[in-house]
C-alpha cells in the first residue's frame, strides 16, 4: 500500500501554527511508552506511507515515514539486505518515522553504527508547516547542515517526518552465536580484547553470567573467529537476538522501572541495586532498579555517560538533564524549527 | 584592499592591541607580509587578506579571542591546515582568521577503548601513526591526509577512499568540544555511543565552521585489518566498469576501497607516479578489499569473477604490499598528477547515484568540447563521488571563468540525476551559488535560523556555505535572462 499525504499533513501542521495548537505525532504508538508523556492533538501519520525508490545496488531506500518497518525489512530481506543498525520495533506496527524518531538500534549497532549513522536524507515538516528536503540518496553529501541526522532522536520536535532515505548493507552470507559462562568483570575486559582485534563480531550481550557473542561475515570468517572467541555455539542465536532487540528476553519482564544506560563501555560495573543486562560491548547497560534517579544519573555521569528511565516510572523527566549551555542551545534550535512550539512539546524534555 | 578609512585605523590598532594582550607574544599577525600565507586555502583563486591573523596556543586564549570579537562584532574565520578546497578558510578583509594550528597535541589514545582524544590542529595522518603502535588506525583519510587537520576534518565532515565501509567524520567521532562565539565551551557526544538531547554532534560536523570553533575531537580508531588486497581492472568502455561497480555491491561485498579513473587520470597518473597502469583503457577500476585472512581471499576470487563476466580487458591483483601501495599511488597522486598536463586545474566534487555515471560522463564529455577545456574524472565509485578536474590557463583571459561556468554547469547536473553539489569538499565561497540550486528558498531559510541558533549576529565564517535568499533570488534573475552569470568579470563575493 502506497499513499502520499503530503499536502493533507501540511495543512493541518499549517493550521496547528495558525492556532498555536500542540500536534502529538502519532504512527503506529508502538514507542508511545518512550520519552515524556507530551501533550497536543493527535497528528496520524500512518497512513502516509510506502516505498517510494529502493536500489539494491545503490545500497539505499526511501520510504515515507508511515511506512511499517516491516514492509522495509521485507523488501531488503528479498534482495540480501538489511537495515544494519537493526531497529527494534516494540510493537507490530513500528513505523519507519517512529524508528528514526525515538532513535531506535539493536544489537548490531556497536559494530557497524546507530540509526543516524545511516540516514542520508529526509524530507519534513517544520513547525511553520513548510516542507523542507535536507540530504538526499547519496553517500556523500555535505551541502548544507546535516539536518537529516539532527532529526533522529528529536521525537518529533522539530519537524514532522514525511520521509527518510538510508543507507542499507548486504546481509553476511553466515552468522554465528557463541556462549560462554563468565563474571561480570571477566566479560568486559574479553569485550574490548577482541573489540582490539579485526574480528567479526556483530552483537555482544551480557546477562546471568553469560556472555553471548554473534559473529557475522563470510562462513570461514566465523569459523577462524569462533576458534579465536571460544564459547559453546548455539543454535538458538537468532531468537536469543530477536528477544533481546525486543525487549522480550526474560530480563525484561517488567518489575521495577527500566533504565538504559550508556557509559564508557569499559567502566567497570556500577554500584547500583538491580538487575543487570549488558550489550553494545558494555557501552548499553540495562537495569531494572528502584533506586532513585538522582542516584542513577550520578553513576552514569561519572561513568562518562547518561542514564534514561525507559519504560515505567513517572514520565516527566526520563532523559539525563543537559548542561545549562546545552539546555540554551536546544531552546534556541527549537525555537529554530518550531517557533510556536506545536511539535510534540514536552515529548523530549519538559518546556521543549 | 580598499584603504581603511582613518577612524577605523585607529578601531584597527586598539583592536590588534586588545588581541595581543590575550595571545603570546608573537601570536598575533597584522603586517601585510606576514598575513600573505593566510590569503587562501586550497583553493586559490580566491584570495582576500584578513585584518588579523590569531595563533592561540591553548583552548583558554582561542576562548578569550572569540569573547573579544563577539564583543567588538569582528568576524571569525577559523583555519586547520588550510588544505580545503572550496574557499571554506577564505579570510574575512575586516576580520579575524583564527589559526588552529598551534593546537597540535594528541592528548590521550584509550587504545582499550579504541579513542584518540586529539587537539584540533592535529593533522589527519598523524592520528593513525600515533595509535599504529596498539594495532589501531583512524578510518578516514581525505587524499590530503598528510597535511589536513581532524579539526577541518570536522568542520568539512571530510571523506577519503574508505567510505563506503567506514564512513565519512561524523561516523568516526566520539566527542566535540566546541567553542562558540560568545568563548562559551560546550562538550558534544560523550564516553557512551550516544548523548542525550539532540544530535549536536551530526549537526556541528560538515557545518563549516559557522556554528562554532572545534577545540578538542575524541575519534574513534578501528583495528588494522588482518588482510589487505587490492586488484586493479582496466575496462575498454566507462560503462562497463561502472556495471562491474554495480555488481560487486550487488554480490554483497562492500570493498573497503572503490576507484575509478578515466583514460586522461590513468595517463597523468601513470606518468606522475608509474603505477603500471594500462594507458590504453577507456576506465581502471581499483578494488580494495580487507577483512580477515579467512574472508579476504574468498571474496577477492568472487570479485576478481565479476570483473571478468564485466568485460574487463585485464586483471591484476597485487601481489605484495608495495605493489598494492604503487596501484594506491597512482590513484592518491592522481591530482597533482593532472596538475601537471595544464598550468592550472579546478577540481569538482559532486556526488551522483552510481547507475547515472555513464550519462554524467557522458555529459561532462560534451561540456568539454563546447567549453573548450579538458577534463580528467576521478571518481570514488563505490559512493557516487565524482571529482572531474578541469584543466585550464589562468593567464588566459577568461579561462578561469570559463573553467568555473564549466564546473557549475557539472554541479547543476549533478543535482538534475539526483546528486549533490558537494560530496565532500564543502560550499564554502567556491559553490554558494549552487546551493541555490540544491536548495529551495525555504531550506535556506531553515539554515540560515540554525546559524541564528547558535551564532545570532552572524560572526563565524560569515558568507560561506548558505547563500542569502537575496543572492539567490538575484542568481535566479540573472540565469533567466542568459542561462549563465552576467558579467563574470565583476567580484560576486
Amino acid at each position: 500500500m502506497s499513499q502520499d499525504l503530503t499536502a493533507s499533513l501540511q495543512a493541518q501542521v499549517q493550521q496547528a501554527a495558525a492556532d498555536r495548537r500542540p500536534l502529538r505525532i502519532v504512527g503506529s504508538d508502538s514507542k508511545a511508552f518512550y520519552g515524556c508523556a507530551g501533550h497536543g492533538d493527535p497528528l496520524a501519520v500512518t497512513d502516509h506511507r510506502g516505498i517510494i525508490h529502493y536500489a539494491p545496488t545503490e545500497l539505499v531506500i526511501t520510504a515515507r515515514a508511515g511506512t511499517p518497518l516491516r514492509e522495509i525489512e521485507t523488501a531488503l530481506a528479498a534482495e540480501q539486505q538489511m537495515l544494519a543498525f537493526e531497529p527494534p520495533y516494540f510493537g507490530p506496527g513500528a513505523t519507519l518515522g517512529g524508528t528514526i524518531a525515538a532513535h531506535c538500534s539493536g544489537p548490531r549497532r556497536a559494530y557497524v553504527g546507530a540509526a543516524r549513522d545511516f540516514v542520508l536524507g529526509t524530507q519534513l515538516i517544520n513547525g511553520q508547516g513548510e516542507v523542507l528536503h535536507f540530504g538526499g540518496e547519496v553517500m556523500k553529501n555535505v551541502a548544507g547542515y546535516d539536518v537529516s541526522r539532527l532529526m533522529a532522536g528529536a521525537l518529533g520536535t522539530l519537524g514532522v517526518l514525511l520521509s527518510v532515505s538510508l543507507k542499507v548493507l548486504p546481509h553476511p552470507p553466515a552468522e554465528i552465536t557463541l556462549v560462554q559462562t563468565v563474571s561480570d568483570t571477566a566479560a568486559l575486559d574479553q569485550l574490548h580484547r577482541w573489540s582490539a582485534l579485526p574480528l567479526p563480531v556483530s552483537a555482544s550481550c551480557y546477562v546471568d553470567n553469560q556472555l553471548w557473542i554473534r559473529l557475522s561475515g563470510t562462513a570461514g570468517a566465523c569459523a577462524a573467529a569462533q576458534a579465536l572467541i571460544g564459547g559453546e555455539q548455539v543454535e538458538t542465536g537468532q531468537a536469543f537476538w530477536h528477544n533481546l532487540k525486543e525487549q522480550q528476553h526474560p530480563f525484561f519482564e517488567p518489575t521495577l522501572p527500566l533504565w538504559r544506560l550508556s557509559l564508557a563501555s569499559n567502566a567497570p560495573p556500577l554500584p547500583l541495586p538491580g538487575r543487570w543486562l549488558y550489550e553494545w560491548g558494555g557501552a548499553l547497560r540495562w537495569l531494572h532498579s528502584n533506586a532513585s534517579a538522582d542516584e542513577i544519573r550520578t553513576h552514569a555521569q561519572r561513568a562518562g555517560g547518561h542514564a534514561t528511565l525507559f519504560r515505567g516510572g513517572p514520565r516527566d523527566a526520563v532523559f539525563q538533564p543537559l548542561s545549562p549551555g546545552l539546555w540554551a542551545l536546544h531552546r534556541r534550535l527549537k525555537q529554530a524549527f518550531d517557533p510556536h512550539g506545536i511539535l510534540n512539546p514536552g515529548r523530549l524534555y519538559p518546556n521543549l | 584592499m580598499r584603504s581603511p578609512s582613518p577612524v577605523a585605523s585607529i578601531d584597527n590598532a586598539a583592536f590588534i592591541a586588545a588581541l595581543q594582550a590575550c595571545l603570546p607574544l608573537g601570536a598575533v599577525l597584522s603586517q601585510t607580509e606576514d598575513l600573505r600565507p593566510y590569503e587562501c586555502d586550497g583553493l586559490s583563486v580566491y584570495r582576500r587578506l584578513p585584518l588579523a591573523v590569531v595563533l592561540p596556543e591553548t583552548v583558554a586564549q582561542v576562548q578569550a579571542v572569540l569573547r573579544l570579537c563577539h564583543q567588538q562584532q569582528v568576524p571569525v574565520v577559523a583555519r586547520g591546515a588550510g588544505t580545503g578546497l572550496s574557499g571554506g578558510a577564505l579570510p574575512q578583509a575586516d576580520g579575524v582568521l583564527l589559526s588552529l594550528a598551534k593546537l597540535q597535541r594528541i592528548l590521550a589514545i584509550d587504545p582499550v577503548r579504541r579513542l584518540a582524544r586529539v587537539q584540533p590542529g592535529v593533522r589527519n595522518l598523524a592520528i593513525s601513526q600515533a595509535v599504529a603502535q596498539y594495532g589501531l588506525y583512524y578510518a578516514p583519510d581525505p587524499s590530503s591526509q598528510i597535511a589536513c587537520t581532524i579539526g577541518g576534518n570536522v568542520a568539512e565532515n571530510s571523506g577519503g577512499v574508505h567510505c563506503l565501509k567506514y564512513g565519512l567524520t561524523v561516523h568516526n567521532l566520539q566527542q566535540l568540544t566546541i567553542a562558540t562565539i560568545d568563548g562559551e565551551l560546550l562538550t558534544l557526544g560523550g564516553d557512551g555511543l550516544d548523548a542525550p538531547g539532540y544530535d549536536l554532534l551530526a549537526l556541528l560536523t560538515g557545518s563549516e565552521g559557522l556554528l562554532g570553533v572545534v577545540v578538542e575531537v575524541t575519534v574513534k580508531l578501528l583495528p588494522l585489518p588482518a588482510c589487505v588486497q587490492v586488484v586493479l581492472a582496466a575496462f575498454d568502455e566507462v560503462a562497463k566498469a561502472g556495471a562491474a561497480v554495480g555488481q560487486i555491491i550487488a554480490a554483497g561485498i562492500i570493498p573497503a576501497g572503490l576507484e575509478m579513473m578515466d583514460k586522461l587520470a590513468i595517463q597523468a597518473a601513470e606518468a606522475f607516479a608509474h603505477a603500471g597502469y594500462p594507458v590504453d583503457a577507456a576506465a581502471i577500476l581499483l578494488c580494495e578489499l580487507d577483512g580477515s585472512q579467512a574472508e579476504v581471499p574468498e571474496q577477492m576470487q568472487q570479485v576478481q569473477q565479476i570483473l571478468t563476466d564485466s568485460g574487463a580487458t585485464s586483471i591484476r591483483c597485487a601481489e605484495t604490499d608495495a605493489e598494492r601501495l604503487a596501484f594506491w599511488k597512482g590513484r592518491k597522486s592522481a591530482f597533482p598528477a593532472v596538475g601537471r598536463l595544464a598550468p592550472d586545474y579546478y577540481c569538482m566534487d559532486g556526488t551522483i547515484p552510481r547507475h547515472r555515471l555513464p550519462t554524467v560522463l557522458q555529459r561532462i564529455s560534451d561540456l568539454s568540447k563546447t567549453y573548450g577545456l579538458a577534463v580528467a574524472n576521478v571518481f570514488h565509485a563505490g559512493d557516487g563521488n565524482l571529482h572531474p578536474l578541469i584543466l585550464f590557463d589562468a593567464n588566459q583571459p577568461g579561462e578561469l571563468q570559463r573553467a568555473e561556468a564549466f564546473g557549475g554547469e557539472i554541479l547543476t547536473l549533478c543535482v538534475e540525476v539526483g546528486g549533490t553539489i558537494t560530496g565532500e569538499h564543502g560550499v564554502g565561497m567556491e559553490k554558494i551559488d549552487q546551493m541555490c540550486v540544491q536548495f529551495q528558498a525555504a531550506e535556506l531559510s531553515q539554515f540560515h535560523a540554525i546559524k541564528a541558533a547558535f551564532d545570532p549576529d552572524g560572526l563565524l565564517n560569515p558568507g560561506k556555505a548558505v547563500p542569502t535568499l537575496h543572492r539567490c533570488a538575484e542568481l535566479g534573475a540573472m540565469h533567466v535572462h542568459q542561462g549563465r552569470l552576467a558579467f563574470p568579470e565583476l567580484e560576486r563575493f
